[in-house]
């Protein structure tokens, strides 16, 4: 059981999430496409870290601060969105376009 | 490959993985979206118990299934969310996409299976990564050592608190 079996799940979790992410036209939903991508590096980080340096703890804790950052930028990302339903009453990114013009 | 406990589970926590994160971006309620996004996330926190980094684990669960997880609820409960959720079903539309994801997929396959990965760690008797190990790296000052960091991130979870109010008051 090595690297590349951990690697091909992740990969797996990254195609996904980038197809969410292109085929949802809802806010909230792309947001959950990204949740799946970032998931898919910090899995990435971890598995490197554990199986070719196990000496070092340099991917164990960039799969740790990566976490808090993602926590942050989706309650950021969770208040823009709010904002944005108040003001134009629909999540729909077809909607979202007041500043285009 | 001789058959242990610890590849049964790796296969398992594999199959439930794949299908939930394919599930999440496919299904066509907003709701059950974010229920499987839970399943992945908590699969996601299986494979840290596995590679044996259980305080990983423990902050994924945490932090993701605790947090981010019921602020999406919430969000969903006060907003129309399940109208207009996928672009459709047109042609013109989804083949692009289909092509994007297969091919950037296929090529990542390639190259994870083609690679001369550098002499793996044994993997038979993976042991667990002790507290005492991630306290003394976490708030140490010196080489491999990151109080730098823990530091930086609770500036910006404090601008990050400003900000999200900023944002959402009510003017």
């Amino acid at each position: 059981m090595g690297v590349e079996l951990y690697l091909v799940i992740s990969t797996i979790m990254l195609c996904a999430g980038i197809y969410g992410f292109l085929m949802r036209k809802n806010t909230l939903a792309m947001l959950i496409s990204v949740e799946l991508i970032l998931n898919a590096a910090d899995i990435n980080f971890a598995v490197f870290n554990k199986f070719l340096f196990p000496n070092q703890l340099e991917g164990h804790f960039f799969t740790l601060f990566a976490i808090g950052i993602v926590a942050a930028e989706t309650a950021i990302a969770i208040a823009i969105i709010i904002n944005v339903y108040r003001n134009v009453q629909s999540l729909d990114v077809d909607k979202i376009d007041k500043m285009k013009h | 490959m001789d058959i242990s406990l610890q590849n049964v589970v790796f296969i398992i926590v594999a199959i439930f993985i794949s299908v939930f994160s394919v599930l999440t971006v496919t299904t066509k309620k907003i709701m059950r979206s974010v229920t499987y996004l839970l399943f992945v996330l908590l699969g996601t926190a299986a494979i840290y118990f596995l590679l044996g980094y259980t305080f990983l684990g423990a902050v994924q669960i945490m932090v993701y299934a605790g947090g981010v997880v019921v602020l999406l609820v919430f969000s969903i409960f006060l907003t129309k969310a399940d109208e207009n959720l996928n672009i459709g079903t047109k042609i013109k539309k989804v083949l692009p996409i289909l092509l994007t994801v297969l091919i950037g997929g296929g090529l990542i396959f390639f190259i994870i299976f083609t690679h001369n990965f550098l002499p793996m760690a044994s993997t038979d008797a993976i042991e667990e990564l002790s507290m005492k190990t991630i306290g003394f790296a976490l708030v140490g000052g010196g080489k491999n050592q990151y109080i730098l960091p823990f530091e930086a991130i609770g500036v910006l979870l404090l601008a990050c608190i400003v900000g999200g109010l900023l944002i959402a008051r009510k003017r």
